[in-house]
């Protein structure tokens, strides 16, 4: 016979109002098994705690029920109590009287909630008698963290976690790190120059002993779980030996052929050997091999010629390279929806149409215009622009139906540079609304305003055409009611943020959620805003949703920070709350393998003396399994369980009711 | 190739130069426009309410009865392609919806008909090039302006003829026809519509910016696929030339009187005569006619 105790919550008045708790302990001590039982104001408060013990110890108790809070409050305070007095702690169970009773009656009588006290109790006995002692699982740490994204958030994520002494590979898709903060001109809302300061960032990375980068670089297969993930990483042919390049970029010079630079957001041209720009990390260009006739066609070869180190090799082929690491941060990034979806606005049929990021480098000092606004038609200085926000943003029917947070800020910071650097210029604004929440950024706009003569119409724009080498733009007004017609010489669409192309395919090789726009899911919005569901994995910066500079450098470091206490102990203590085979009645039919949301069942086999599989089995990781339980639905034979929650106990508490 | 046709009621009296062009058009190219047996108006609009159920059980009517002969219907007048179409999509995708109308015109119909224009024809079954081949009488030197109105384009989610915002379909069949195609910025704009029957006033203006904005932009002719965007901007033609110094109005005419004259037909079973502004003279001095 078990000897359990039980103790009753009054929480304050928060049970006792509705539930006399005295009558609940009275009334559980009669029941068979139960050697103690008594009720106390605040259970969890130290002298209650202090008491638990005690009386575990004065009565040999091998089990206890707390009846109080939801196990979601105090459930560890408790099972810590019990170890503490020598029990193992999932002999402790809890049973909810306050949220799921106390709170929910408002008989002042008492009895309705007594009464439900007395059944839920019952039914925790029940249960508890069915309990086996579990132990923590341990799984050790490998302490080296994957970077998947060289942008600003995992640039600050990779320097954070070398900073903590731990190792770290940071895997870039495109030939240089930076990301998209490397295209911008100024920043808001201080005005400093983004390449100014994120290079000392990437050349930090560069020259960091503790972190290895991969440029051109891919995520293959991600496999394992916490602690001890096997990753695969495509890194592709660059057809340039990075050991022996010296970056003298002798080879770009040569190269004849031209193609649109990405980075420049086709606003110029680049060489088919090319660095992305002039500050790239590391410095060693890379052959566009689709558009080398070299390697295409086998004519050419001027890089190879010029190349001192003779560093160039035409047959290089992509190389897969496998890493173990402990912990993985995702920072991907975004990219920008493509404005051609909207006809109204003429992008793409019309040349002074452009999208935001395009006059981010008409702006920039290192840009194809040296830093002078010049339209892209003629080069000419536009004596007028036209911002267009909202170009995609919180248009559920044609685009996006969330807002993209940054485009009213790098608006209003636009209007400043085209006024600084054309002071004649008469900027004018189309908005819906101004979102422009953060530290010192209404007072960014509202000097746009008020210094920089910016001209704000509250109103959406319906048509774009050209007339006579101007940019005619038709919209409304909605503030004076009138429709409005502006001549403008040259157009800015702040175009929607988007999720990068693939980051589907990038969340199902790791096994992370993501939403309907293919941003990926924390795994609470609000108190694990950088964890993922799958344990070890973290997130950073716009790979989640739209997201500026500073929450980005924030998150990067928080995820960092996770990664960092992860890789604090040799070995990590985790809930054995998991799934188990019961290997008999297993038939293979891989239902929870298919089911299973964390990839956490393996097909293993049974094997005779000989080596030969007799037998196929479902088994079960623990160290990935998170308990969910959705296994034990899907399982046709009833040959899963749950431990802590089996089948057994469950229908013991049900037949107790 | 016999291909269904709904010509709507329009077509059959005040628009008939665009249905006899077009049925003539259409067998030079090789395909016959055959007029579904015993239909009904559309309608004539789509109920901007939801639970207006008895303005669609008109067009149900004609759609139900022109499955039963066959799995598509094409139509010339853009309001008959509107209404249709759209109702077909309620009829396809509306459960509840589909059973009351049903339950009403006591028909079983699931909305599997295809309801195509014939632009769409052209473009897609025939092909521009194609049309293009069979040309006889190429509209070399005319400047002509599509314009599209709404009911062609709008919603764009239920139409999908074209882009909504910015529609090449009909600019492309005029380049293949040997015209210059004028794009104008107002092409896709609103003439009025109904409001000719209570606020003229209204539908002068908007035509007005129509015409006006084709002439700006070059155009000397403009072409369009719905009875009602003409009727409007040919009314509205001697009010606007009376409102605009330098206005002297142009000739509104239809795609298919555009595409019967290059395809060779007999400039006078086209219907110009029908129209308010003769395009007639235009034709002569560009050496199109004769």
């Amino acid at each position: 016979m078990p000897r359990i105790g039980i103790f009753v919550c009054q929480c304050g008045n928060n049970i006792a109002a509705t539930v006399d708790t005295k009558k609940v302990a009275e009334e559980m001590a009669r029941l068979p098994g139960v050697v103690f039982a008594c009720d106390y104001k605040f259970m969890c408060s130290s002298p209650g705690q202090d008491m638990l013990k005690q009386a575990i110890k004065d009565n040999r108790l091998d089990k206890v029920i707390v009846s109080a809070c939801s196990p979601h409050m105090h459930e560890k305070t408790f099972r810590k109590a019990s170890e503490a007095a020598g029990l193992n702690p999932y002999q402790c169970e809890i049973t909810n009287i306050r949220e799921q009773c106390s709170w929910v009656h408002h008989d002042k009588t008492k009895a309705a909630g007594t009464a439900k006290s007395i059944d839920l109790t019952r039914m925790t006995i029940e249960r508890l008698k069915k309990n086996k002692p579990l132990k923590k699982i341990n799984i050790p740490i490998k302490k080296k963290a994957l970077v998947i994204g060289g942008g600003i958030a995992g640039i600050q994520a990779a320097l954070d976690i070398a900073e903590g002494g731990r190792e770290v590979i940071l895997v870039e898709r495109e030939p240089s790190i930076g990301g998209n903060m490397a295209r911008l001109s100024e920043t808001f809302p201080t005005m400093d120059c983004s390449q100014c300061i994120l290079t000392p960032k990437m050349v930090e990375v560069e020259l960091n002993e503790k972190i290895t980068l991969y440029t051109y670089s891919e995520i293959e297969k991600v496999d394992g779980y916490i602690g001890n993930f096997i990753v695969q990483i495509r890194r592709k042919a660059k057809y340039v030996d990075e050991e022996r390049c010296t970056g003298c970029g002798e080879c770009i010079e040569k190269c004849p052929f031209k193609v649109e630079s990405q980075f420049e957001m086709k606003l110029a041209k680049r060489k088919v050997i090319y660095t992305p720009f002039p500050q790239s990390v590391p410095n060693v260009p890379v052959i566009d091999a689709p558009n080398c006739p070299k390697i295409q066609k086998d004519k050419c070869g001027a890089c190879a010629v010029v190349c001192g180190p003779k560093c160039i090799d035409f047959k290089m082929e992509d190389r897969i390279i496998t890493e173990d690491v402990g912990a993985i941060i995702v920072a991907t990034g975004y990219e920008l929806m493509p404005n051609e979806r909207f006809g109204e606005y003429g992008y793409g049929r019309i040349k002074d149409v452009i999208s935001g990021m395009q006059f981010e480098r008409l702006a920039s000092s290192s840009g194809p215009t040296g830093g002078e606004i010049r339209r892209p038609s003629d080069g000419k200085t536009p004596a007028s622009v036209v911002f267009i926000q909202c170009a995609g943003s919180r248009d559920e029917k044609k685009g996006v139906s969330y807002c993209s947070k940054v485009c009213c800020m790098y608006t209003a910071k636009h209007t400043m540079l085209y006024h600084h650097k054309v002071h004649e210029g008469q900027s004018y604004v189309f908005y819906m609304d101004i979102r422009a929440g953060g530290k010192r950024y209404e007072e960014f706009v509202r000097r746009a305003i008020e210094h920089d003569n910016a001209m704000y119409l509250r109103g959406r724009v319906s048509r774009v055409y050209e007339k006579d080498g101007k940019v005619i733009v038709q919209g409304a007004d909605t503030l004076s009611g009138n429709q409005v017609e502006i001549e403008a010489d040259m157009v800015v669409l702040a175009t929607a943020i988007v999720s990068r192309t693939g980051a589907d395919t990038v969340a199902q090789k790791l096994g992370i959620g993501y939403d309907k726009y293919k941003f990926y899911n924390e795994y609470h919005p609000k108190l694990k805003p950088v964890e993922t569901v799958t344990a070890g994995i973290f997130l950073s910066g716009a790979c989640m949703g739209p997201m500026d500079i500073p929450d980005s450098v924030a998150q990067g470091s928080a995820a960092a920070a996770k990664a960092l206490s992860l890789f604090s102990s040799d070995e990590m203590m985790r809930e054995p709350i998991t799934a188990v085979v019961n290997k008999p009645t297993c038939n293979a039919c891989w239902d929870c393998v298919t089911a299973c949301p964390y990839s956490a069942i393996e097909r293993d086999t049974v094997k005779n003396r000989d080596g030969v599989v007799v037998r196929w089995l479902a088994k079960v990781n623990d160290g990935v399994c998170q308990g969910c339980g959705v296994c034990v639905a899907a399982c046709r034979s009833k040959a899963i369980d749950l431990k802590g929650y089996t089948d057994e106990q469950v229908y013991a508490a049900i037949n107790a009711f | 190739m016999k291909i269904p046709y709904y010509p709507g009621c329009t077509l059959n009296t005040v628009a008939k130069g665009f249905e006899t062009s077009a049925k003539e058009a259409a067998l030079s190219i090789g395909f016959e426009l055959a007029e579904m047996p015993a239909w009904n108006c559309c309608g004539a609009t789509f109920p901007l309410t939801p639970d207006n159920l008895i303005a669609l059980s008109a067009p149900a009517k004609v759609l139900s009865s022109a499955r039963k002969t066959g799995e598509s219907l094409t139509t010339l007048c853009s309001v008959c392609y509107n209404v249709l179409k759209r109702t077909n999509s309620v009829m396809k995708n509306d459960r509840e919806k589909r059973a009351v109308i049903n339950g009403f015109i006591e028909t079983d119909y699931d909305g599997s008909l295809n309801v195509t224009h014939f632009l769409e024809i052209l473009r897609d079954n025939i092909g521009f090039d194609k049309v293009k081949a069979a040309v006889k009488q190429p509209l070399t030197g005319l400047k002509a302006a599509a314009y599209y109105g709404c009911m062609l384009l709008r919603p764009f989610e239920d139409m999908g003829i074209d882009d909504a915002e910015d529609p090449v379909v009909m600019e492309n069949l005029l380049a293949a026809l040997g015209a210059e195609a004028i794009k104008s910025p107002n092409r896709i704009e609103c003439c009025g519509a109904h409001l000719a029957m209570t606020n003229e006033d209204i539908v002068v203006k908007l035509s007005g910016t129509i015409m006006t904005s084709a002439v700006r932009n070059g155009a000397e002719l403009i072409v369009t696929t719905c009875p009602l965007c003409q009727y409007n901007l040919e009314k509205s033609q001697s009010r606007v030339a009376s409102d605009t110094p330098g206005y002297a109005g142009i000739p509104i005419v239809y795609f298919t009187q555009m595409l019967g004259l290059a395809l060779g037909q007999d400039v006078d079973t086209l219907g110009f005569d029908k129209n308010i502004w003769d395009a007639r003279p235009l034709l002569r001095k560009k050496g199109i006619i004769k």
